[in-house]
């Protein structure tokens, strides 16, 4: 039991990795908000990774955050596709060097 | 963005996940024990529900999910305050229409059974006002420009449904002289499921309104 928990923890890890690099290194918005919920994929797999405790019941907890933050994650991100989205039709974000 | 810097970033990125599984795979071999979890589980015959995910989200947590329910309505606040939405797309073809006729009936009852089955089984407010929300994006796909919703003043309703239900319910214990969401054991499975019911249509409306992306047509200024 425990190398399949190791196996799905350490997968939250490099999600959450793979987000983050992705999160620094593009320019785009709509990059970086996909980026952002790697990220947080990563981290809820993390945290039901944790919650399995082999033979007992698995801890509702960590479950029931991840439920609490699989919403809130969505709502931020439909705010912000809105927000980018209005940003497009103002001109688009302002250029730098990336 | 120059390519030593990507590559810097990459590495820099790699130490940390490295450093995150150091502390995360030693962790899962000791397995600590979870007072948290005991004392979840063995207080679940006081709230009436089976689920001991839906006993920590609707009765030890009801703050929390309260307080979710409010982020929802406010990021819905904040699409409807930024405009106009997009316009609809163009009417679906027949192949699209006659599976969106299958498909969101469909819905609508799966999420309605999701919401029941919460109470005893893997389920609940979220994961059934999830599917109405994709039924909303469904229907917006076809080319219903307000995804099945009602009008203005009912979405309105429809929004804070949750929050309200959540509220009234608290502020009625509070008047019976428990403290805020405190509920009585006799009838803790009864405000739960009111509470979750009135939660799964706020969250199905907010996820389809969302979706469209704008204020509704009709609304005042």
């Amino acid at each position: 039991m425990i190398p399949l928990q190791a196996l799905y923890g350490s997968a939250g890890v490099v999600l959450f990795v793979l987000g983050l690099w992705s999160f620094l290194v593009h320019a785009p918005l709509l990059r970086k908000l996909i980026a952002i919920n790697i990220m947080g994929s990563g981290v809820f797999h993390l945290l039901i990774a944790i919650a399995e405790r082999g033979t007992e019941p698995p801890d509702p907890v960590p479950h029931a955050l991840v439920l609490t933050g699989i919403v809130v994650a969505v709502s931020a991100t439909a705010l912000a596709l809105v927000f980018s989205r209005r940003l497009e039709d103002a001109g688009g974000p302002p250029e730098d060097e990336c | 963005m120059n390519g030593r810097l990507r590559l810097l970033i990459a590495l820099l990125a790699a130490v940390l996940g490295a450093a995150l599984l150091w502390v995360f795979l030693p962790l899962l071999a000791t397995r600590p024990e979870s007072a948290l979890a005991k004392a979840a589980l063995a207080a679940r015959p006081l709230t009436g529900v089976g689920n001991p995910v839906t006993a920590v989200l609707l009765d030890y947590r009801a703050y929390d999910t309260l307080l979710e329910l409010a982020v929802l309505l406010a990021a819905l606040l904040g699409i409807w305050s930024l405009g106009p939405p997009t316009p609809a797309y163009q009417r679906a073809g027949a192949a699209l229409r006659a599976m969106i006729a299958w498909v969101v009936p469909l819905l609508v009852l799966a999420g309605g059974y999701l919401l029941w089955a919460g109470g005893q089984v893997p389920g609940g407010a979220f994961q059934g006002g999830a599917l109405l929300g994709a039924a909303g994006v469904v229907l917006r796909l076809g080319g219903d420009p307000h995804a099945g919703l009602p009008a203005e003043p009912w979405q309105r309703l429809l929004a804070s449904l949750g929050v309200g239900a959540f509220v009234i319910v608290g502020l009625v214990l509070l008047g019976l002289g428990r403290d805020f969401l405190d509920y009585p054991s006799a009838w803790a499975k009864w405000l739960i499921l009111v509470i979750e019911s009135a939660a799964t249509l706020a969250i199905g409306a907010t996820l389809a309104a969302a979706y469209v992306g704008g204020r509704p047509p009709g609304g005042t200024r």
